[in-house]
């Protein structure tokens, strides 16, 4: 169980490490300042988010590992993260697009999850919803601009969901940790969230004038860490570069 | 190989030919009595700039309430009035009510 627990964790806690670190790759090079800030408000929510998670995680675990330790040393294998989060930024659009969907998800998700019979789960869902629920209002309402925009925005965020709804499914694939968290109450099935998340999804794109694909297959491997794509090895090389090289160091 | 140099070229202008419109950003603070102007930035809409006003200005915990306005839409003095405006006023003390004490009950006036 303690197992169990401690990968449904992880899978909490590096989602939010894994798209805060994308999403923190903005800084400084957005398209324009305000959204610049809006995205490095998004990335430290996210990474704060992160530091709930994997504490909770470590001391799961039980083997003095840190936070710290698990975000910074660990391997793409060791990572329990959904593949959509680690896939590249490609443009400022493709990265809202991609912000879009997880938040879609993490609404409904987070939401529940305030119901967890594990107190300290229910506590962190709490908290992460309030901005959880400003991300999606946010990233929604970009998509609809660009979407319902120009010719050329609108192409492009149409070519920003068709390549990345392949992998956005993944997380609604119900595995053996899944059903185990949902038979202690920990947490619905992921798969119990897929009607809202279909829903916002619609609704927004009827909007944004963006069609969505009837093809349901999912890219999976990210949530078990079997088969992440080989993007996030390069993603951990910039992120742990300084712990690695520099063991224990802090400032 | 093009294609990503492009998205990249996009995605990083900064050039600024199509650039959203100014607007002037108004934070009524935690025990602020009234909004106070803040600063001014850009965006394409009220909504917009609402959402970057709270993510620019309000980062710290700053705010309750958040007004925008569009900066084309204020009328303002000319400086080259200030004399003809102002300078009748300064030589008028008793317009100043620095004669009365206020009693704390009063509160905010």
């Amino acid at each position: 169980m303690t197992e169990a627990l401690f990968e449904f964790l992880l899978r909490q806690g590096d989602n939010s490490l894994v798209l805060g670190h994308r999403v923190s790759e903005w800084c400084g090079v957005a398209p324009a300042l305000e959204e610049d800030i809006a995205l490095a408000n998004t990335a430290l929510d996210l990474i704060g988010q992160t530091r709930l998670w994997l504490e909770y995680a470590a001391e799961v675990e039980g083997k003095g590992r840190s936070a710290d330790d698990l975000a910074f040393l660990r391997d793409a294998y060791d990572f329990r993260n959904m593949l959509l989060v680690e896939l590249p930024n490609k443009d400022f659009g493709q990265t809202l697009m991609r912000q879009f969907l997880f938040d879609a998800f993490q609404v409904p998700w987070l939401t529940a999850l305030k119901s967890s019979s594990d107190q300290r789960i229910a506590d962190i869902a709490s908290k992460s919803l309030q901005e959880a629920l400003y991300h999606l209002e946010r990233s929604r309402d970009t998509v609809i601009a660009l979407g319902d925009g120009t010719k050329e925005s609108n192409a492009r965020m149409q070519e920003a969901l068709d390549r990345l709804w392949p992998y956005a499914g993944e997380v609604f694939r119900d595995d053996e940790i899944d059903i185990a968290m949902a038979k202690k109450h920990i947490a619905p099935r992921p798969s119990e969230i897929r009607q809202t998340w279909d829903a916002t999804l619609n609704e927004t794109f009827e909007a944004a004038y963006l069609t969505l694909s009837e093809d349901r297959f999912a890219h999976s491997g990210g949530r078990t860490g079997q088969r992440h794509t080989e993007h996030l090895g390069h993603m951990l090389a910039t992120m742990q570069v300084l712990q690695r090289s520099y063991p224990g160091a802090t400032w | 190989m093009s294609k990503k140099t492009d998205s990249t070229e996009n995605a990083h202008n900064t050039s600024g030919q199509d650039e959203w419109p100014l607007w002037e950003i108004f934070i009524r603070g935690q025990h602020g009595m009234s909004h106070r102007h803040v600063g001014s930035l850009h965006a394409a809409d009220s909504e917009h700039a609402i959402k970057n006003a709270r993510d620019v200005y309000t980062r710290r915990n700053e705010g309750v309430s958040i007004w925008v306005v569009r900066a084309s839409d204020i009328a303002a003095s000319s400086p080259s009035d200030k004399g003809p405006l102002f300078d009748p006023s300064r030589d008028k003390i008793y317009r100043h009510p620095t004669f009365y004490d206020l009693p704390d009950e009063a509160g905010n006036m």
